[in-house]
Protein backbone atom coordinates (compact mmCIF):
# COMPACT_ATOMS: atom_id res chain seq x y z
CA UNK A 1 0.00 0.00 0.00
CA UNK A 2 2.93 2.60 1.11
CA UNK A 3 4.86 1.95 -2.49
CA UNK A 4 1.44 2.66 -4.29
CA UNK A 5 1.22 5.74 -2.20
CA UNK A 6 4.27 6.41 -3.73
CA UNK A 7 3.83 5.55 -6.86
CA UNK A 8 0.96 7.32 -7.03
CA UNK A 9 2.02 10.45 -6.21
CA UNK A 10 5.34 10.21 -8.44
CA UNK A 11 3.59 9.91 -11.37
CA UNK A 12 0.84 12.99 -10.04
CA UNK A 13 3.67 15.02 -9.48
CA UNK A 14 5.15 14.02 -12.90
CA UNK A 15 2.01 14.69 -14.82
CA UNK A 16 1.34 18.07 -13.02
CA UNK A 17 4.90 19.30 -13.00
CA UNK A 18 5.91 18.40 -16.88
CA UNK A 19 3.31 16.75 -19.01
CA UNK A 20 0.46 18.82 -18.17
CA UNK A 21 2.38 21.90 -18.70
CA UNK A 22 0.51 23.98 -21.58
CA UNK A 23 3.92 23.85 -23.94
CA UNK A 24 3.69 20.38 -23.51
CA UNK A 25 0.04 19.89 -24.47
CA UNK A 26 0.73 22.31 -27.31
CA UNK A 27 3.59 20.21 -28.43
CA UNK A 28 1.68 17.21 -28.22
CA UNK A 29 -1.37 18.28 -30.65
CA UNK A 30 0.93 21.03 -32.90
CA UNK A 31 3.16 18.04 -33.59
CA UNK A 32 1.16 15.41 -35.08
CA UNK A 33 -1.17 18.29 -36.98
CA UNK A 34 2.32 19.63 -38.44
CA UNK A 35 3.62 15.55 -39.47
CA UNK A 36 -0.38 15.08 -40.65
CA UNK A 37 -0.29 18.53 -42.88
CA UNK A 38 3.53 17.78 -44.42
CA UNK A 39 2.79 14.04 -45.44
CA UNK A 40 -0.69 15.06 -46.24
CA UNK A 41 0.49 18.17 -48.90
CA UNK A 42 4.09 15.72 -50.17
CA UNK A 43 1.67 12.58 -51.17
CA UNK A 44 -0.45 14.50 -53.31
CA UNK A 45 -3.37 12.12 -52.99
CA UNK A 46 -5.78 13.60 -50.73
CA UNK A 47 -7.43 12.39 -48.42
CA UNK A 48 -7.20 8.51 -50.25
CA UNK A 49 -3.03 9.05 -48.33
CA UNK A 50 -4.11 9.57 -44.97
CA UNK A 51 -5.01 5.49 -43.93
CA UNK A 52 -1.09 4.88 -44.97
CA UNK A 53 -0.06 8.00 -43.40
CA UNK A 54 -1.58 7.19 -40.17
CA UNK A 55 0.60 4.31 -38.78
CA UNK A 56 3.81 6.51 -39.12
CA UNK A 57 2.23 9.75 -37.73
CA UNK A 58 0.83 7.85 -35.03
CA UNK A 59 4.15 5.98 -34.28
CA UNK A 60 5.97 9.53 -34.51
CA UNK A 61 3.53 10.73 -31.84
CA UNK A 62 4.67 7.89 -29.63
CA UNK A 63 7.92 8.15 -30.37
CA UNK A 64 8.60 11.78 -29.73
CA UNK A 65 5.64 12.50 -26.90
CA UNK A 66 7.71 10.09 -24.44
CA UNK A 67 11.41 9.81 -25.25
CA UNK A 68 11.26 14.46 -25.22
CA UNK A 69 10.36 14.82 -21.78
CA UNK A 70 11.16 12.21 -20.25
CA UNK A 71 14.78 11.79 -21.04
CA UNK A 72 15.09 15.52 -20.24
CA UNK A 73 12.96 15.18 -16.86
CA UNK A 74 14.76 12.54 -15.39
CA UNK A 75 18.48 14.13 -16.55
CA UNK A 76 17.02 17.45 -14.60
CA UNK A 77 15.72 16.07 -11.37
CA UNK A 78 19.49 14.23 -11.76
CA UNK A 79 21.56 17.30 -12.06
CA UNK A 80 19.43 18.97 -10.08
CA UNK A 81 19.72 16.30 -7.29
CA UNK A 82 16.10 16.06 -6.44
CA UNK A 83 16.54 12.30 -7.90
CA UNK A 84 18.04 11.62 -4.72
CA UNK A 85 15.20 12.37 -2.81
CA UNK A 86 13.39 9.11 -4.97
CA UNK A 87 16.47 7.19 -4.40
CA UNK A 88 16.02 7.78 -0.75
CA UNK A 89 12.60 6.53 -0.68
CA UNK A 90 11.16 3.20 1.03
CA UNK A 91 10.49 1.80 -2.21
CA UNK A 92 12.02 -0.63 -4.76
CA UNK A 93 13.49 0.71 -7.85
CA UNK A 94 11.89 -1.39 -10.15
CA UNK A 95 8.66 0.79 -8.20
CA UNK A 96 10.43 3.95 -8.30
CA UNK A 97 11.53 3.65 -12.13
CA UNK A 98 7.89 2.47 -13.47
CA UNK A 99 6.70 5.58 -11.69
CA UNK A 100 8.71 8.07 -12.53
CA UNK A 101 7.89 6.54 -16.53
CA UNK A 102 4.22 6.39 -16.39
CA UNK A 103 3.22 9.72 -17.03
CA UNK A 104 5.80 9.32 -20.04
CA UNK A 105 3.70 6.60 -21.06
CA UNK A 106 0.64 7.81 -20.63
CA UNK A 107 1.37 10.94 -22.16
CA UNK A 108 2.91 8.94 -25.31
CA UNK A 109 -0.46 6.84 -25.84
CA UNK A 110 -2.42 9.86 -25.67
CA UNK A 111 -0.22 11.99 -28.28
CA UNK A 112 -1.18 9.08 -30.47
CA UNK A 113 -4.86 9.52 -30.17
CA UNK A 114 -4.60 12.86 -31.58
CA UNK A 115 -3.89 12.20 -35.54
CA UNK A 116 -6.32 9.14 -35.25
CA UNK A 117 -8.91 11.81 -33.54
CA UNK A 118 -8.31 13.93 -36.82
CA UNK A 119 -8.89 11.77 -38.94
CA UNK A 120 -12.00 10.79 -37.79
CA UNK A 121 -13.22 13.71 -39.41
CA UNK A 122 -11.66 13.02 -42.74
CA UNK A 123 -11.82 9.65 -43.61
CA UNK A 124 -13.72 6.09 -42.98
CA UNK A 125 -11.92 4.29 -40.09
CA UNK A 126 -14.03 1.45 -39.64
CA UNK A 127 -11.57 -1.02 -40.73
CA UNK A 128 -9.71 -0.07 -38.14
CA UNK A 129 -9.07 -3.66 -35.68
CA UNK A 130 -9.31 -1.31 -32.26
CA UNK A 131 -8.03 -4.30 -30.23
CA UNK A 132 -5.24 -4.81 -31.80
CA UNK A 133 -4.34 -0.90 -32.17
CA UNK A 134 -4.89 0.18 -28.33
CA UNK A 135 -2.78 -2.55 -26.92
CA UNK A 136 -0.20 -1.74 -30.21
CA UNK A 137 -0.45 2.01 -29.23
CA UNK A 138 0.84 1.16 -25.14
CA UNK A 139 3.64 -1.23 -25.92
CA UNK A 140 5.40 1.47 -28.64
CA UNK A 141 4.76 3.49 -25.98
CA UNK A 142 6.30 1.83 -23.28
CA UNK A 143 9.40 0.40 -24.81
CA UNK A 144 10.00 4.50 -26.15
CA UNK A 145 9.40 5.47 -22.63
CA UNK A 146 12.37 2.75 -21.64
CA UNK A 147 14.29 3.97 -24.69
CA UNK A 148 13.91 7.32 -23.01
CA UNK A 149 15.09 6.35 -20.12
CA UNK A 150 18.05 4.75 -21.26
CA UNK A 151 18.99 7.75 -22.94
CA UNK A 152 18.39 9.70 -19.22
CA UNK A 153 20.69 7.19 -17.42
CA UNK A 154 23.14 7.39 -20.32
CA UNK A 155 23.93 11.08 -20.00
CA UNK A 156 25.07 13.40 -17.56
CA UNK A 157 23.71 17.06 -19.21
CA UNK A 158 20.18 17.99 -20.26
CA UNK A 159 21.24 19.01 -23.40
CA UNK A 160 23.42 15.94 -24.02
CA UNK A 161 19.98 13.86 -23.56
CA UNK A 162 18.09 15.62 -26.74
CA UNK A 163 21.18 15.14 -28.56
CA UNK A 164 21.25 11.74 -27.59
CA UNK A 165 17.70 11.49 -27.87
CA UNK A 166 17.68 12.33 -31.67
CA UNK A 167 20.70 9.73 -32.23
CA UNK A 168 18.10 7.22 -31.86
CA UNK A 169 14.77 8.82 -32.81
CA UNK A 170 15.69 9.85 -36.30
CA UNK A 171 17.08 6.58 -37.76
CA UNK A 172 14.59 4.66 -36.06
CA UNK A 173 11.93 6.79 -38.09
CA UNK A 174 13.23 5.91 -41.72
CA UNK A 175 14.74 2.29 -40.72
CA UNK A 176 11.37 1.03 -39.27
CA UNK A 177 9.24 0.65 -42.23
CA UNK A 178 6.54 3.17 -41.21
CA UNK A 179 7.83 5.40 -44.56
CA UNK A 180 10.18 3.31 -46.46
CA UNK A 181 9.24 -0.92 -46.47
CA UNK A 182 12.06 -2.71 -45.21
CA UNK A 183 12.23 -4.82 -47.98
CA UNK A 184 13.38 -1.96 -50.04
CA UNK A 185 15.92 -1.05 -47.67
CA UNK A 186 19.67 -1.88 -49.04
CA UNK A 187 20.82 -4.95 -47.69
CA UNK A 188 23.26 -4.35 -45.46
CA UNK A 189 20.90 -2.03 -43.47
CA UNK A 190 18.36 -4.51 -42.96
CA UNK A 191 19.81 -6.45 -39.95
CA UNK A 192 19.79 -3.01 -38.54
CA UNK A 193 16.06 -2.77 -38.68
CA UNK A 194 15.18 -5.85 -36.92
CA UNK A 195 16.55 -4.65 -34.32
CA UNK A 196 14.50 -1.67 -33.44
CA UNK A 197 11.97 -2.19 -31.75
CA UNK A 198 9.61 0.45 -33.39
CA UNK A 199 10.03 -1.99 -36.09
CA UNK A 200 7.21 -4.13 -34.87
CA UNK A 201 5.33 -1.48 -33.69
CA UNK A 202 4.84 -0.37 -37.02
CA UNK A 203 3.93 -3.26 -38.18
CA UNK A 204 1.55 -3.61 -35.74
CA UNK A 205 0.40 -0.18 -36.75
CA UNK A 206 0.09 -1.32 -40.60
CA UNK A 207 -1.71 -4.35 -39.74
CA UNK A 208 -4.31 -2.58 -36.81
CA UNK A 209 -4.94 0.21 -39.70
CA UNK A 210 -4.15 -1.09 -43.13
CA UNK A 211 -4.07 -4.81 -42.76
CA UNK A 212 -0.32 -5.02 -44.13
CA UNK A 213 1.58 -6.02 -41.69
CA UNK A 214 4.67 -7.85 -42.80
CA UNK A 215 4.90 -9.71 -39.29
CA UNK A 216 2.93 -12.40 -37.52
CA UNK A 217 0.84 -10.24 -35.04
CA UNK A 218 2.42 -12.49 -32.05
CA UNK A 219 5.19 -12.11 -33.30
CA UNK A 220 5.25 -8.57 -33.15
CA UNK A 221 3.47 -8.52 -29.35
CA UNK A 222 6.68 -10.64 -28.40
CA UNK A 223 9.33 -8.89 -29.48
CA UNK A 224 7.92 -5.67 -28.30
CA UNK A 225 7.49 -7.12 -25.26
CA UNK A 226 11.43 -8.30 -25.02
CA UNK A 227 11.79 -5.60 -26.12
CA UNK A 228 10.21 -3.23 -23.18
CA UNK A 229 11.86 -5.79 -20.63
CA UNK A 230 15.31 -6.20 -21.72
CA UNK A 231 15.56 -1.59 -21.78
CA UNK A 232 13.66 -1.73 -18.75
CA UNK A 233 15.95 -4.25 -16.77
CA UNK A 234 19.24 -2.63 -18.52
CA UNK A 235 18.41 1.04 -17.59
CA UNK A 236 18.12 -0.26 -14.09
CA UNK A 237 21.51 -1.92 -14.02
CA UNK A 238 23.00 0.88 -15.43
CA UNK A 239 21.11 2.94 -12.67
CA UNK A 240 22.51 0.70 -10.28
CA UNK A 241 25.89 0.80 -11.63
CA UNK A 242 26.37 5.30 -12.55
CA UNK A 243 23.73 6.46 -9.70
CA UNK A 244 24.58 4.10 -7.03
CA UNK A 245 28.40 4.31 -7.25
CA UNK B 1 22.94 -4.18 22.06
CA UNK B 2 21.70 -0.38 21.52
CA UNK B 3 23.35 0.36 18.87
CA UNK B 4 21.09 2.33 16.11
CA UNK B 5 24.07 2.16 13.32
CA UNK B 6 27.39 -0.21 13.72
CA UNK B 7 29.84 0.38 11.10
CA UNK B 8 32.90 -1.60 10.95
CA UNK B 9 36.02 -0.95 8.23
CA UNK B 10 34.22 0.74 5.96
CA UNK B 11 35.78 1.83 3.05
CA UNK B 12 35.18 3.75 -0.45
CA UNK B 13 37.49 4.47 -3.41
CA UNK B 14 36.30 7.06 -6.34
CA UNK B 15 39.09 6.17 -9.40
CA UNK B 16 42.30 6.81 -7.43
CA UNK B 17 40.91 9.22 -4.82
CA UNK B 18 40.60 6.54 -1.15
CA UNK B 19 37.49 8.70 -0.03
CA UNK B 20 37.08 6.98 3.32
CA UNK B 21 39.04 4.19 4.68
CA UNK B 22 38.64 1.69 7.35
CA UNK B 23 36.26 3.52 9.40
CA UNK B 24 34.49 2.20 12.13
CA UNK B 25 32.35 3.56 14.49
CA UNK B 26 28.76 3.29 16.43
CA UNK B 27 25.98 5.64 17.02
CA UNK B 28 23.50 4.45 20.23
CA UNK B 29 19.66 4.78 20.00
CA UNK B 30 18.68 8.14 20.70
CA UNK B 31 22.36 9.81 20.59
CA UNK B 32 23.71 12.80 18.46
CA UNK B 33 26.82 11.69 17.13
CA UNK B 34 28.84 14.13 15.25
CA UNK B 35 31.24 13.93 12.00
CA UNK B 36 34.02 16.96 12.07
CA UNK B 37 36.73 17.24 9.84
CA UNK B 38 37.46 19.82 6.61
CA UNK B 39 35.82 20.13 3.09
CA UNK B 40 36.82 16.39 1.46
CA UNK B 41 37.22 14.43 4.40
CA UNK B 42 34.72 11.81 3.77
CA UNK B 43 32.11 13.44 5.60
CA UNK B 44 29.41 12.95 2.84
CA UNK B 45 30.35 10.00 1.27
CA UNK B 46 30.10 8.24 4.55
CA UNK B 47 26.35 9.64 5.01
CA UNK B 48 26.02 8.40 0.72
CA UNK B 49 27.29 4.70 1.58
CA UNK B 50 24.71 5.10 4.80
CA UNK B 51 22.26 6.24 3.53
CA UNK B 52 22.15 3.84 0.27
CA UNK B 53 23.40 6.13 -2.14
CA UNK B 54 26.64 4.99 -3.20
CA UNK B 55 28.23 1.26 -2.00
CA UNK B 56 30.75 0.29 0.18
CA UNK B 57 34.16 -1.28 -0.90
CA UNK B 58 34.44 -2.83 2.07
CA UNK B 59 32.81 -2.89 5.58
CA UNK B 60 30.01 -4.29 7.42
CA UNK B 61 27.02 -1.62 8.01
CA UNK B 62 23.84 -2.49 10.39
CA UNK B 63 21.18 0.13 10.70
CA UNK B 64 18.10 -0.49 12.64
CA UNK B 65 19.48 -3.89 13.31
CA UNK B 66 19.24 -4.57 9.66
CA UNK B 67 22.69 -5.56 7.40
CA UNK B 68 22.97 -2.89 4.72
CA UNK B 69 26.34 -3.82 3.61
CA UNK B 70 25.18 -5.40 0.19
CA UNK B 71 21.14 -4.57 0.69
CA UNK B 72 22.12 -0.86 1.19
CA UNK B 73 18.61 0.13 1.08
CA UNK B 74 17.07 -2.05 3.72
CA UNK B 75 16.52 0.55 6.03
CA UNK B 76 15.52 3.40 4.36
CA UNK B 77 11.83 3.20 5.99
CA UNK B 78 14.07 3.77 9.26
CA UNK B 79 16.14 7.08 7.88
CA UNK B 80 15.48 10.67 7.02
CA UNK B 81 18.08 12.67 5.02
CA UNK B 82 19.23 15.92 4.75
CA UNK B 83 21.59 16.55 2.45
CA UNK B 84 24.22 19.36 2.18
CA UNK B 85 22.36 21.04 -0.44
CA UNK B 86 18.43 21.90 -0.33
CA UNK B 87 17.70 19.13 -3.07
CA UNK B 88 13.66 19.92 -3.43
CA UNK B 89 11.38 20.68 -6.50
CA UNK B 90 11.56 24.37 -7.42
CA UNK B 91 8.25 24.18 -9.36
CA UNK B 92 6.14 23.00 -6.31
CA UNK B 93 5.01 25.09 -3.59
CA UNK B 94 6.31 24.48 0.52
CA UNK B 95 3.46 22.83 1.34
CA UNK B 96 3.10 20.93 -1.96
CA UNK B 97 7.00 19.28 -1.54
CA UNK B 98 6.27 18.36 1.99
CA UNK B 99 3.44 16.57 1.20
CA UNK B 100 5.41 14.88 -1.57
CA UNK B 101 8.13 13.96 0.57
CA UNK B 102 5.36 12.06 2.90
CA UNK B 103 4.12 10.16 0.18
CA UNK B 104 7.21 9.01 -1.02
CA UNK B 105 6.97 7.34 2.70
CA UNK B 106 3.82 6.35 2.42
CA UNK B 107 1.89 8.41 4.34
CA UNK B 108 -1.73 8.47 3.69
CA UNK B 109 -3.27 12.15 2.25
CA UNK B 110 -5.00 13.76 5.09
CA UNK B 111 -1.55 12.56 7.38
CA UNK B 112 0.78 13.82 5.59
CA UNK B 113 -0.58 17.04 4.82
CA UNK B 114 -1.81 17.45 8.66
CA UNK B 115 1.86 17.39 9.10
CA UNK B 116 3.15 18.85 6.55
CA UNK B 117 0.73 21.97 8.12
CA UNK B 118 2.47 21.72 11.32
CA UNK B 119 6.44 21.42 10.63
CA UNK B 120 5.67 24.65 8.11
CA UNK B 121 4.12 26.31 11.98
CA UNK B 122 7.55 24.58 13.54
CA UNK B 123 9.71 25.99 11.17
CA UNK B 124 7.93 29.37 10.55
CA UNK B 125 7.37 29.05 7.14
CA UNK B 126 3.35 29.25 7.24
CA UNK B 127 3.34 32.10 5.17
CA UNK B 128 5.84 30.95 2.93
CA UNK B 129 3.58 27.61 2.55
CA UNK B 130 1.81 28.29 -0.63
CA UNK B 131 4.59 29.66 -2.38
CA UNK B 132 7.18 28.07 -5.36
CA UNK B 133 10.42 26.52 -3.45
CA UNK B 134 12.21 27.84 -6.51
CA UNK B 135 11.66 31.48 -5.02
CA UNK B 136 12.70 30.99 -1.51
CA UNK B 137 15.68 32.42 0.14
CA UNK B 138 18.41 30.18 0.90
CA UNK B 139 17.65 29.87 4.80
CA UNK B 140 13.92 29.12 4.21
CA UNK B 141 15.16 26.57 1.42
CA UNK B 142 17.41 25.02 4.22
CA UNK B 143 14.85 25.09 6.76
CA UNK B 144 11.87 23.11 3.93
CA UNK B 145 14.32 20.88 3.51
CA UNK B 146 15.14 19.96 7.14
CA UNK B 147 11.34 20.03 7.20
CA UNK B 148 11.17 17.53 4.36
CA UNK B 149 13.75 15.12 5.81
CA UNK B 150 11.71 14.61 9.17
CA UNK B 151 8.56 14.34 7.49
CA UNK B 152 7.49 11.10 8.32
CA UNK B 153 9.17 10.88 11.86
CA UNK B 154 12.36 8.70 11.08
CA UNK B 155 14.19 7.09 13.58
CA UNK B 156 17.18 8.26 12.39
CA UNK B 157 18.07 11.81 10.77
CA UNK B 158 21.07 12.10 9.10
CA UNK B 159 22.11 16.43 8.40
CA UNK B 160 24.90 16.64 6.03
CA UNK B 161 26.49 20.18 6.88
CA UNK B 162 22.51 22.21 8.16
CA UNK B 163 24.02 25.24 8.76
CA UNK B 164 26.55 25.49 5.97
CA UNK B 165 25.81 29.03 4.02
CA UNK B 166 22.89 30.15 6.18
CA UNK B 167 23.07 33.57 8.29
CA UNK B 168 23.69 34.12 11.86
CA UNK B 169 19.56 33.87 12.85
CA UNK B 170 18.63 30.77 10.77
CA UNK B 171 21.47 29.00 11.55
CA UNK B 172 21.21 29.90 15.63
CA UNK B 173 17.14 28.49 14.65
CA UNK B 174 18.24 25.58 13.33
CA UNK B 175 21.10 23.95 15.70
CA UNK B 176 17.61 24.90 18.37
CA UNK B 177 14.95 22.62 15.81
CA UNK B 178 17.81 19.73 16.19
CA UNK B 179 18.13 19.77 19.83
CA UNK B 180 14.63 19.44 19.68
CA UNK B 181 14.67 16.64 17.46
CA UNK B 182 17.01 15.41 19.45
CA UNK B 183 15.42 15.57 22.66
CA UNK B 184 12.58 14.02 21.60
CA UNK B 185 14.67 10.59 21.13
CA UNK B 186 15.87 10.99 17.35
CA UNK B 187 19.16 9.53 16.83
CA UNK B 188 21.15 12.34 14.70
CA UNK B 189 24.12 11.93 12.43
CA UNK B 190 25.28 15.31 11.62
CA UNK B 191 28.67 16.57 9.85
CA UNK B 192 29.66 19.85 10.16
CA UNK B 193 32.83 21.48 9.55
CA UNK B 194 32.03 24.23 12.40
CA UNK B 195 33.90 22.92 15.56
CA UNK B 196 31.57 25.24 17.60
CA UNK B 197 28.36 23.53 15.85
CA UNK B 198 29.77 20.59 16.91
CA UNK B 199 30.63 21.18 20.39
CA UNK B 200 27.52 22.77 21.20
CA UNK B 201 24.76 20.54 19.99
CA UNK B 202 27.14 16.22 20.00
CA UNK B 203 26.89 13.97 22.71
CA UNK B 204 30.28 12.15 20.69
CA UNK B 205 32.29 13.28 18.00
CA UNK B 206 34.56 11.77 15.34
CA UNK B 207 37.41 13.49 14.06
CA UNK B 208 37.86 12.65 10.12
CA UNK B 209 41.10 13.66 8.01
CA UNK B 210 41.58 12.73 4.83
CA UNK B 211 39.33 9.59 5.40
CA UNK B 212 40.28 8.10 8.50
CA UNK B 213 38.55 8.54 11.63
CA UNK B 214 41.75 10.04 14.06
CA UNK B 215 40.02 10.74 16.89
CA UNK B 216 35.82 9.51 18.58
CA UNK B 217 34.72 9.95 21.81
CA UNK B 218 32.40 12.37 23.82
CA UNK B 219 32.94 15.99 24.66
CA UNK B 220 34.09 15.50 27.65
CA UNK B 221 36.82 13.33 27.07
CA UNK B 222 37.62 14.99 24.67
CA UNK B 223 38.21 18.07 26.43
CA UNK B 224 39.49 16.40 29.51
CA UNK B 225 43.27 16.30 28.60
CA UNK B 226 42.66 20.09 28.82
CA UNK B 227 40.58 20.64 31.83
CA UNK B 228 43.84 20.72 34.09
CA UNK B 229 45.49 23.54 31.58
CA UNK B 230 45.19 26.84 32.43
CA UNK B 231 45.55 29.21 29.42
CA UNK B 232 46.31 33.19 29.23
CA UNK B 233 46.35 35.01 26.17
CA UNK B 234 47.59 38.47 26.02
CA UNK B 235 47.39 40.57 23.08
CA UNK B 236 49.82 43.42 22.89
CA UNK B 237 52.24 45.40 21.20
CA UNK B 238 54.77 43.36 18.59
CA UNK B 239 57.35 41.57 20.51
CA UNK B 240 60.43 40.69 19.12
CA UNK B 241 62.71 37.26 19.81
CA UNK B 242 65.05 39.10 22.60
CA UNK B 243 61.85 39.55 24.81
CA UNK B 244 60.44 36.08 23.97
CA UNK B 245 63.71 34.50 25.38
CA UNK B 246 63.73 36.96 28.49
CA UNK B 247 60.15 35.79 29.46
CA UNK B 248 60.77 32.08 29.07
CA UNK B 249 63.48 32.90 31.67
CA UNK B 250 61.54 35.06 33.93
CA UNK B 251 58.68 32.87 34.10
CA UNK B 252 60.21 29.25 34.07
CA UNK B 253 56.96 27.27 34.99
CA UNK B 254 55.02 28.66 32.15
CA UNK B 255 54.68 28.07 28.56
CA UNK B 256 55.04 30.64 26.04
CA UNK B 257 53.31 30.38 22.38
CA UNK B 258 53.99 33.05 20.32
CA UNK B 259 51.06 32.73 18.21
CA UNK B 260 51.76 36.34 16.40
CA UNK B 261 53.95 39.24 16.92
CA UNK B 262 51.23 40.56 19.18
CA UNK B 263 49.51 37.54 20.41
CA UNK B 264 51.63 35.38 23.08
CA UNK B 265 49.19 32.15 24.83
CA UNK B 266 50.59 31.14 28.06
CA UNK B 267 49.95 27.55 28.84
CA UNK B 268 50.56 25.84 32.59
CA UNK B 269 49.60 23.66 34.73
CA UNK B 270 48.56 25.67 37.83
CA UNK B 271 46.69 29.48 37.93
CA UNK B 272 48.49 31.49 35.89
CA UNK B 273 49.36 35.19 37.47
CA UNK B 274 48.41 37.48 34.74
CA UNK B 275 49.62 40.41 36.28
CA UNK B 276 53.28 39.55 36.66
CA UNK B 277 53.55 38.54 32.86
CA UNK B 278 51.92 42.00 32.24
CA UNK B 279 54.14 44.12 34.66
CA UNK B 280 56.95 42.32 33.33
CA UNK B 281 56.05 43.03 29.57
CA UNK B 282 54.66 46.58 30.41
CA UNK B 283 58.73 46.90 32.39
CA UNK B 284 60.28 45.97 29.18
CA UNK B 285 57.78 48.92 27.27
CA UNK B 286 55.44 46.60 25.12
CA UNK B 287 52.21 48.09 25.48
CA UNK B 288 49.75 45.48 27.15
CA UNK B 289 45.77 46.09 25.47
CA UNK B 290 44.14 42.43 26.87
CA UNK B 291 44.72 40.02 28.93
CA UNK B 292 42.30 37.38 29.30
CA UNK B 293 41.93 33.71 30.44
CA UNK B 294 40.92 30.96 28.00
CA UNK B 295 38.70 27.97 28.36
CA UNK B 296 40.38 25.38 26.26
CA UNK B 297 37.73 24.21 23.50
CA UNK B 298 37.09 21.53 21.27
CA UNK B 299 38.57 23.48 18.81
CA UNK B 300 42.10 22.99 20.88
CA UNK B 301 41.60 19.27 21.15
CA UNK B 302 40.59 19.25 17.19
CA UNK B 303 43.73 21.57 16.22
CA UNK B 304 46.34 19.56 18.47
CA UNK B 305 44.86 16.23 17.21
CA UNK B 306 44.34 17.17 13.43
CA UNK B 307 47.09 19.56 13.24
CA UNK B 308 44.45 21.32 11.23
CA UNK B 309 44.00 24.89 12.07
CA UNK B 310 40.92 25.94 13.03
CA UNK B 311 40.74 28.49 10.58
CA UNK B 312 41.48 26.99 7.50
CA UNK B 313 37.91 24.72 8.72
CA UNK B 314 36.29 28.22 8.63
CA UNK B 315 37.82 28.76 5.20
CA UNK B 316 36.44 25.43 3.81
CA UNK B 317 32.94 26.58 2.72
CA UNK B 318 31.85 29.79 1.33
CA UNK B 319 28.63 29.68 3.43
CA UNK B 320 28.60 32.19 6.76
CA UNK B 321 27.80 28.91 8.48
CA UNK B 322 25.98 31.24 11.15
CA UNK B 323 28.74 31.14 13.75
CA UNK B 324 27.54 32.69 16.87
Amino acid sequence: MKAWIAFWNILVKDMRSYYLKPPNISWGLLFPLVWIAMFFIRSGLGMDSLPNLLPGLVALSILFGTTSVLSVTVTFEKKGRSFERLLLAPISLETLMLAKTSGAILFGTINALVPIFIAMFLIDLSAINWVVLFPAMVFIAVSSTFLGLFIAVSVKEVFEAQTFSNFFRFPMIFLCGLFFPIEQLPIWLKPLSYILPLTYGADVLHASINNSGKIPLVLDFILLIAFCVVLFLVTLRNIGRKWII
Amino acid sequence: MNDTIAVVNLSKRFADVQAVSDLSFNISKGELFGFLGPNGAGKTTTINILTGLARPDNGTIMIGGMDCSQKHRAAQHLIGVVPDESNLYPELTGFDNLCFCGALYGMPRQERQNKAQELLKVFGLEEAANRKFGGYSKGMKRKLTIAAGIIHEPQILFLDEPTTGLDVASARQLRQLISDLHKNGTTIFLTTHYIEEAQRLCNRIAFIVSGHIVKIDTIENLLQPFQNIHVVQIICADTDEKIHHRLANSFPDMNFIFVRKDIIRIEADKPILAGAVVRFLEEQEIEVYEAKRITPSLEDVFVQITGIEADAMKKEKSGMGGKT
